[in-house]
């Protein structure tokens, strides 16, 4: 048997499983209720042009602190540190933790009568209404995205041979010269990955923004959820659905495009 | 790259700071799921009646046999399935691979929720009953692209002449698969099998969208945020966090956590 052959389950079941359900938002998304053919669907959600650029500006917010924070938390935790294991368990381990959950914990400490305030107020600060704002929306997305940008990038920098670097050290690169020059560059596929796996989630992320925003700030992921289970309008909401996924594609194909090295249009 | 002992301390209090803001939240959610007031912002004293409370909830319980029994069937059938594919993509001519490839991404380009909704109106569409079945069919979906994609680079890195000289020294095809390509993507296997249960056991929203007469337990914490905060919730958590840990620390102990992420 040719070793080739070994993938045709998993090609059906991909083509069963994502392939034809996303032909159905399609569908949907071009037809009514009765399954006659419109565009009616799509002119509809232009009406919703803020909620999208809302959804944007925090997701691209969102992404940036996690590179910006989850960087240098993965190139150390690289290092050589003898409890390197336990760190990596433990800065990856919020990610088997419900996100819900992650929600909620993160609410506790927001919350006009929570964690935070008490502690203002046992220092004599004035109380601070953090919930509700975007800022809590932001800080509620980051904490739940961040070992997503981690784990990618911890992944490739491990899997670079000190040897690269040591080599570089030896023919005269400064450290600096040796993080952008080696360390940087080798760590690419890592990156483009990490910045995939938060900013997805992040532009459509619904119930973060409803839990953390107390219901004032809607994102298009909760649009999508209303559309589906409260106004049971399928149609609008594949039309949502479909802009969002066009839009995602849109942004992969622009990180790909960052990361010549990807073979075979992937991104490790 | 060797590092001077500032640099450790540097690297290590940034460290400690990152791990603070991922597990503070958590502690303290632990810490009020033994709190005997209800509010979140006064201890009132030390109690277990949120456990109590947990264990008597028959809709609990059944959430947590679903979510088991989705995210254990679903991480089987998806490593297998994931592992094999990656092999096979592996050893594919270009034009195909990079085709099964990128429908790979699909799921995991696709937002969830589009995924969700997605097999949603399949299902709907091809009247199947929203229910275990459809979450499991759904998980196993969006579970199998991980682990193909955690094996991908271990296959890539790992030199190509081995398989070979396994069959011209008179190995059989399958034999070689499984004694000389197998254990060197096994570090990639069960990354990506851990990524699967991970989604799966933290999935909340693919779930929502594929079944409504079987709840997970994040479908009743969803339920339970909307008739507001419950402490019930906070045990519940808590409770699954250590499970998690427990069962992080036997993989670890197996293989080496550190090797396989």
């Amino acid at each position: 048997m040719k070793r080739s052959w070994y993938a045709t389950p998993y090609a059906l079941w991909m083509l069963m499983f994502t392939v034809v359900p996303l032909l159905f938002v399609v569908y949907y998304a071009f037809t009514t209720k009765t399954g006659d053919f419109t565009t009616a669907n799509m002119t509809k959600i232009f009406a919703y042009t803020p909620v999208l650029m809302d959804s944007l500006r925090l997701a691209l917010y969102c992404t940036a602190l996690c590179l910006l924070i989850g960087y240098p938390a993965a190139w150390f935790m690289a290092s050589e540190f003898s409890t390197k294991k336990a760190l990596t368990v433990l800065i990856l381990l919020p990610m088997w933790m419900n996100f819900l959950l992650r929600t909620y914990a993160m609410m506790t400490l927001f919350e006009n009568n929570g964690v935070l305030n008490s502690i203002f107020q046992a220092l004599g600060l004035p109380k601070q209404t953090m919930i509700g704002t975007e800022g809590a929306v932001l800080v509620g997305m980051v904490y739940n995205f961040l070992p997503f940008m981690v784990l990618p990038i911890y992944t490739v920098l491990n899997k670079i041979d000190p040897r690269v670097i040591e080599a570089a050290q030896d023919l005269g690169a400064n450290p600096m010269r040796v993080i952008t020059r080696v360390v940087v560059p080798l760590s690419v596929p890592g990156v483009v990955s990490g910045i995939t796996m938060v900013f997805m989630p992040a532009v459509t992320t619904f119930a973060i923004s409803r839990l953390m925003s107390s219901g004032t700030i809607y994102l298009m992921g909760d649009m999508i959820e209303e559309y589906f289970i409260s106004m049971n309008n399928r149609n609008v909401g594949s039309a949502m659905s479909l802009v969002m996924m066009i839009l995602i594609l849109i942004s992969i194909g622009l990180l790909r495009k960052a990361d010549p090295e990807g073979q075979g249009g992937g991104l490790w | 790259m060797r590092s001077s002992r500032l640099s450790r301390t540097v690297k290590g209090t940034y460290l400690a700071l990152v791990l603070a803001f991922l597990y503070v939240p958590i502690v303290i959610m632990i810490a009020l799921s033994f709190n005997s007031s209800v509010s979140r912002a006064e201890w009132t004293g030390f109690t277990l009646s949120w456990y109590e409370k947990l264990v008597h909830s028959d809709a609990i319980i059944a959430a947590l046999e679903v979510t088991l029994e989705v995210a254990v069937v679903a991480t089987v059938i998806s490593t297998v399935i994931g592992t094999l594919g990656a092999i096979g993509i592996h050893a594919m001519r270009k034009g195909w691979a990079t085709v099964l490839i990128n429908v790979s991404y699909l799921p995991m380009t696709t937002p969830d929720i589009v995924t969700g909704v997605s097999l949603m109106l399949m299902f709907i569409f091809m009247k199947v009953p929203l229910g275990k079945g459809t979450m499991l069919m759904a998980h196993i979906a969006f579970d199998t692209p991980y682990v193909l994609f955690s094996v991908m680079p271990r296959l890539q890195q790992m030199n190509p002449n081995l398989y070979e000289a396994a069959l011209d020294l008179g190995c059989h095809p399958v034999k070689a698969l499984w004694k000389v390509i197998l254990p060197e993507v096994m570090p990639g296997v069960v990354t990506g099998g851990l990524l699967a249960f991970t989604m799966s056991l933290d999935d909340f929203v693919i779930s929502y969208f594929t079944s409504s007469t079987d709840q997970n337990l994040s479908m009743i914490v969803y339920s339970a945020a909307r008739r507001g905060v419950e402490p019930t919730m906070y045990a519940l958590s808590t409770l699954m966090f250590l499970a998690i840990l427990a069962l992080l620390l036997l993989i670890n102990r197996r293989s080496g956590l550190e090797s396989v992420m």
